[in-house]
């Protein structure tokens, strides 16, 4: 158990850096081009790629993780895929409707499903553990 | 689908964290099992049976729902 426990620990360390690191160069390409490089014309596509790179790898610790869940942590993580997918495409659209439509007072940013999409995956991580207790 | 982890792992004399140790699942998995929360896949129940030295049929009964 002890080297299962290590070994969950290395994965989560492992994915915790490639998110932190990810969401750094996100930042770095969305705000560089404007206060740091002055929209240099090589600096900003490769700042773009960089992250770009960077999400592919943290999705390949993700999946790393996933791969040393148990049976049971395996289908708590699943159902709230499942649910996080279908409310995101659901809820999302319908907010795209009400901004094209000029039904709500700002613009149907892709940043709200994000944050939609990490609250909701969250909310159903913690209810589908409750339900196995 | 009702099971006797419980009672079995009780005469053993082993606690949910040395049951979880020896199959290759989290303690939480052995809890939602005895409370028949959770069915465990074939290889578990598996090694659960050769653990205990009993065929699967004694120690999981099927409940049709």
């Amino acid at each position: 158990m002890e080297t299962m426990k290590l070994e969950r620990t290395k994965r989560i360390r492992k994915l915790a850096v490639w998110t932190w690191t990810w969401v750094v160069t996100m930042a770095i390409a969305t705000f560089g081009p404007e206060f740091i490089w002055d929209n240099h014309s090589f600096l900003t596509p490769f700042a773009i790629i960089v992250n770009l790179a960077n999400g592919i790898l943290m999705i390949l610790a993700n999946r790393d993780l996933f791969n040393h869940f148990d049976e049971l942590e395996r289908k708590i993580h699943l159902e709230s895929m499942g649910i996080t997918l279908g409310l995101t495409v659901v809820v999302g659209l319908t907010f795209s409707l009400l901004d094209q439509k000029d039904l709500i007072p700002f613009d149907a940013e892709i940043g709200f499903l994000v944050m939609f999409t990490g609250l909701c995956y969250l909310a159903a991580v913690l209810i589908n553990t409750h339900r196995f207790k | 689908m009702k099971n006797k982890i419980r009672d079995l792992r009780e005469q053993k004399g082993m606690t949910q964290e040395e049951l979880a140790e020896f199959i290759g699942v989290s303690r939480q998995t052995i809890n939602a099992i005895e409370k028949q929360k959770f069915d465990p896949s074939l290889p578990t129940a598996f090694k659960m049976a050769k653990l205990f030295g009993l065929p699967i049929e004694s120690i999981f009964q099927f409940e049709e729902k």
